[in-house]
């Protein structure tokens, strides 16, 4: 696995009496893509800050490719790249000027970012000026002006945030791309399902601090949690569905059934047996009953 | 060729495009200040030429008998009415519609006049009095001893524009270093673009060097503007070293700029900034002398504006474009613009917050 890309020991921030980074520590290994999932003003975002440096530490330490982010450091932020919550651009510039700004910043030449936004599919809209791309397009040219410089570490906050889900979903397969070729990528973000599509691994923040860390499939798997089936219940009753053994819980909202099983086997074979497999859905234990688990509250991003 | 530009040069390009398409910053860069040049250069330089009117009460055997010169000049002085009537003249004298009346009764002659306009009141007395004394000189028969030729200090063609212009262009400039660099830093404040741009390894000189470019690329912009239709439209004529216009336009640019950057320093939206500015600017220009010569300003306001950078850049432009002065008529209101960009700015500096929070 090699030396970490990210090395965190005993982060803390402080604003005012609201401990915003409370004690993190964790590694991010080369070539990792890694998630730090929580609700809104969970820590995520300061995090990430203190990592990339551009706020200074109350304690602890954070090295970045062995050096250290605070304070601004030339040298390091050629290697890294950061993508923002906000769509940050230079007013009235198009979608290529804006790309060749940013790869003359970090000098690079301009046919980079031509090959960028081609990457990203933006091509047909390099001459449209910011202000008239849609949201989507917007989070893919931001990309495209993060990674023009082919950084080794790149980092995004909340990058699907305000995206309508058909946009997030495009995002994701470009998203997944990213560390193909060995780079690391660290992310932050309020959806579960992001992490669980995204992330080999995830750490999960709660009130500024590392609440668990593990694959998303371990983070799962240690849980004592119920498997959700769901079927269109043609001819079977939801009492009797309810009568199944194994079944802890049964609802029905006059549409589709839904019941609650920790042994999914068991209850499946019923199911067949009645001829009542009609539109099945299985959904096991998700990183929100990971949330759930941890915190004792139910995970709202 | 180099493949990529340097950060300053990149970061001038993005701004200068952003400006070129920006309508609004056209027109209160620009146009705005060109009405005023408009308005200033071509109604107020009529104003000299407007005839008074003189009603003539019965006969006036003086006026009558003036020399053909005499009779010129007064006729280019006033329109001349006639009337039989004395008390109706008098009422159009009370309600300013005629600058005054003359009648004569036998050696005397006699002006009628109104102290609600002052300065017209003056210049009738001193015509009529001219007009007698002269027709006094005339009746003795003998030639005059005294003559009086009149000359004007400032170049003979010194009109309403040689003053306008270089006080508006000041003006403008000052209006458009100071909203430059306020929007430039709350914008970029407020979407996080100044924030992307920490991130990048760029140093804060580079950014604070490529505004600096965007904003004397739009003052020399203001100055071949203002001069060309100065010119063209109403006649202005560049005396003295007028080159020295651009190395102290540069100086003020850097004053404005400065004071651009502490109105966005302390602003949190660019509303904000924007009425700072403004509240800064406007009233700066009136005590400057942008919009009135300052020589005909009472003399508190004239030491009000020595504190007031415009008031340096005022004075300078007006010294070295049309007041006929040597190049060293810059230098000292250079060094002054200087001081005040190094002053501000270095509160400017303080006051400094990369973000919005």
């Amino acid at each position: 696995m090699g030396e970490a890309v990210i090395e965190v020991s005993d982060l803390r921030k402080t604003y005012g009496t609201v401990h915003a980074v409370d004690g993190v520590s964790f590694d991010v290994r080369p070539g990792e893509f890694f998630g730090i999932l929580g609700p809104n003003g969970a820590g995520k975002t300061t995090t990430l800050e203190l990592i990339e440096g551009l706020r200074e530490s109350d304690g602890g330490s954070v090295q970045l490719l062995g050096q250290r982010p605070w304070p601004r450091n030339q040298a390091l932020l050629r290697r890294i790249g950061v993508q923002l919550q906000a769509s940050s651009f230079f007013d009235r510039l198009t979608a290529r000027e804006q790309i060749h700004t940013f790869a003359h910043l970090y000098g690079v030449p301009a046919a980079a970012g031509d090959a960028m936004l081609e990457q990203v599919g933006l091509t047909d809209k390099a001459s449209t000026r910011t202000e008239k791309l849609s949201g989507g397009q917007l989070q893919r040219l931001s990309l495209a002006c993060t990674l023009v410089h082919d950084p080794e570490v790149v980092f995004l906050d909340e990058p699907t945030a305000a995206l309508d889900p058909q946009a997030r979903r495009n995002l994701w397969d470009l998203l997944g791309t990213l560390n193909d070729s060995g780079r690391t990528v660290i992310l932050t973000t309020h959806y579960m399902d992001e992490a669980e599509a995204l992330c080999d691994r995830v750490a999960i923040m709660d009130r500024g601090q590392v609440l668990a860390l593990d694959t998303p499939a371990a983070l799962t798997r240690g849980l004592d949690a119920a498997t959700q089936l769901s079927v269109v219940p043609g001819g079977l009753e939801p009492s009797d569905a309810a009568a199944i053994p194994g079944v802890e819980d049964c609802e029905y909202d006059g549409e589709s059934l839904r019941l609650s099983t920790r042994q999914p086997a068991r209850v499946l074979a019923a199911l067949a047996e009645r001829d009542a497999l009609d539109g099945l859905q299985v959904r096991g234990a998700s990183l929100e009953d990971v949330f759930l688990t941890l915190t004792g509250r139910e995970y709202r991003a | 060729m180099k493949a990529t530009l340097t950060p300053t040069l990149t970061l001038s390009l993005a701004m200068w495009r952003g400006f070129l398409r920006e309508k609004m910053a056209i027109f209160f860069v620009l146009l705005f200040p060109l009405m005023f040049l408009v308005l200033f250069g071509g109604i107020f330089s009529d104003q000299g030429q407007s005839k008074g009117t003189l009603i003539e009460v019965g006969e006036v055997p003086m006026l009558a008998e003036l020399s053909k010169p005499a009779r010129t000049a007064l006729e280019d002085a006033y329109e001349i009415e006639h009337s039989g009537d004395l008390a109706a003249a008098l009422d159009q004298v009370q309600a300013g519609d005629v600058d005054g009346a003359v009648e004569q009764h036998g050696d005397e002659v006699v002006v009628h006049f109104s102290e609600a306009d002052q300065v017209a009141a003056a210049t009738l007395r001193g015509t009529i009095s001219a007009l007698v004394q002269g027709a006094n000189v005339a009746s003795t028969g003998e030639p005059p001893r005294y003559s009086l030729v009149s000359q004007q200090v400032e170049d003979e063609s010194l009109q309403t524009i040689q003053y306008v212009t270089p006080g508006l262009l000041g003006w403008a400039i000052a209006m458009s270093a100071t909203f430059g660099a306020a929007m430039t830093l709350v914008e970029w404040r407020r979407n996080k673009l100044l924030r992307r741009l920490r991130l990048a390894p760029i140093s804060t000189g580079s950014l604070v060097s490529a505004r600096i470019l965007v904003s004397v690329g739009t003052a020399l912009l203001q100055l071949v503007v203002f001069v060309g239709l100065a010119t063209a439209a109403f006649g202005l004529k560049l005396t003295g070293a007028w080159p020295m216009a651009v190395p102290l336009l540069i100086c003020g640019t850097l004053s404005f700029m400065a004071i651009g950057l502490l109105a966005g320093a302390v602003s949190k939206t660019s509303e904000g900034a924007s009425g700072l500015a403004n509240l800064v600017i406007l009233p700066m220009a009136f005590l400057s002398g942008s919009f009135i010569p300052l020589d005909a300003s009472p003399q508190w306001l004239q030491t009000v504006s020595r504190v007031l950078p415009l008031r340096y850049l005022n004075e300078g432009m007006l010294d070295v474009m049309v007041r006929g002065q040597g190049a060293a008529a810059a230098l000292l209101p250079m060094l002054v613009l200087l001081g005040f960009a190094l002053v501000i700015g270095v509160v400017a500096t303080r006051l400094f917050r990369w973000e919005a929070d």
